[in-house]
């Protein structure tokens, strides 16, 4: 179920202060809130989003408002199955 | 056979059954077309007039998204999800489900038909 209008869209009050102050335009606001969404306000500055591990540089474009800010921070790294002769090196078989 | 939008040809059903061959129009917008156009919905589709497609056809493209306009909405959406680099973007970029549905086991929709890969535990085999 979608947030209810009447509250309009969540965002930090903390990350809103640094936006209202004029942060972001030249050095990227590095933010721990994935679940803020982007607002019209958010077009054109840059954020830091924290995927858990670092902040990743996301740079808001108009298209990407109504998005929360961790959509555009991967938190998980797949590099792929490893295949048959690979895991034969390793001497096991392949674990999931 | 009538011909309405192109190469949209409904066959000899009901025209309220027969519009809906038409890509984006269901059982409920078919039957508010025939009430807004005054037609009986009972007609066979076979037996419309040259006018009455027409105005069938006038009618649905100016008031509801079909056929092309709407193919061409639906990718439109998609792509910008792509272009963005938001995860369910990645996710149609990679052919997996978007909406966060399990993938271990299910998920045959997106990914097509099984590829069975060699040493993989089965997921009873698992528990």
């Amino acid at each position: 179920m979608g947030r209810s209008v009447k509250k309009g869209p969540y965002v930090d009050p903390k990350l809103q202060r640094r936006i209202t102050r004029g942060e972001g335009k030249s050095s990227p606001i590095k933010t721990w809130s994935r679940r803020s969404t982007i607002t019209p306000e958010f077009i054109g500055l840059s954020f830091g989003v924290h995927n858990g591990r670092q902040h990743l540089k996301v740079f808001v474009t108009e298209d990407m408002v109504g998005h929360k800010l961790g959509e555009f921070a991967h938190t998980r790294v797949f590099r792929g199955h490893t295949n048959k002769k690979e895991a034969e090196k390793k001497g096991d078989a392949p674990s999931e | 056979m009538a011909r309405v939008i192109g190469v949209d040809i409904p066959n000899n059903k009901r025209l309220e059954i027969a519009l809906t061959y038409i890509y984006g129009v269901g059982r409920p917008t078919s039957a508010r077309v025939c009430e807004e156009l005054e037609l009986d919905p009972g007609l066979k589709a076979g037996d419309l007039t040259e006018e009455q497609a027409t105005l069938i056809a006038n009618h649905l493209q100016k008031n509801y998204a079909v056929e092309g306009t709407l193919r061409r909405g639906i990718a439109g959406n998609i792509s910008r999800l792509r272009d963005i680099g938001c995860y369910r973007g990645a996710r149609h970029r990679r052919g997996l489900p978007v909406r966060g549905q399990r993938t271990r086991t299910n998920a045959r929709t997106r990914k097509g038909p099984k590829k069975t890969v060699a040493g993989k535990k089965s997921v009873k085999g698992m528990k």
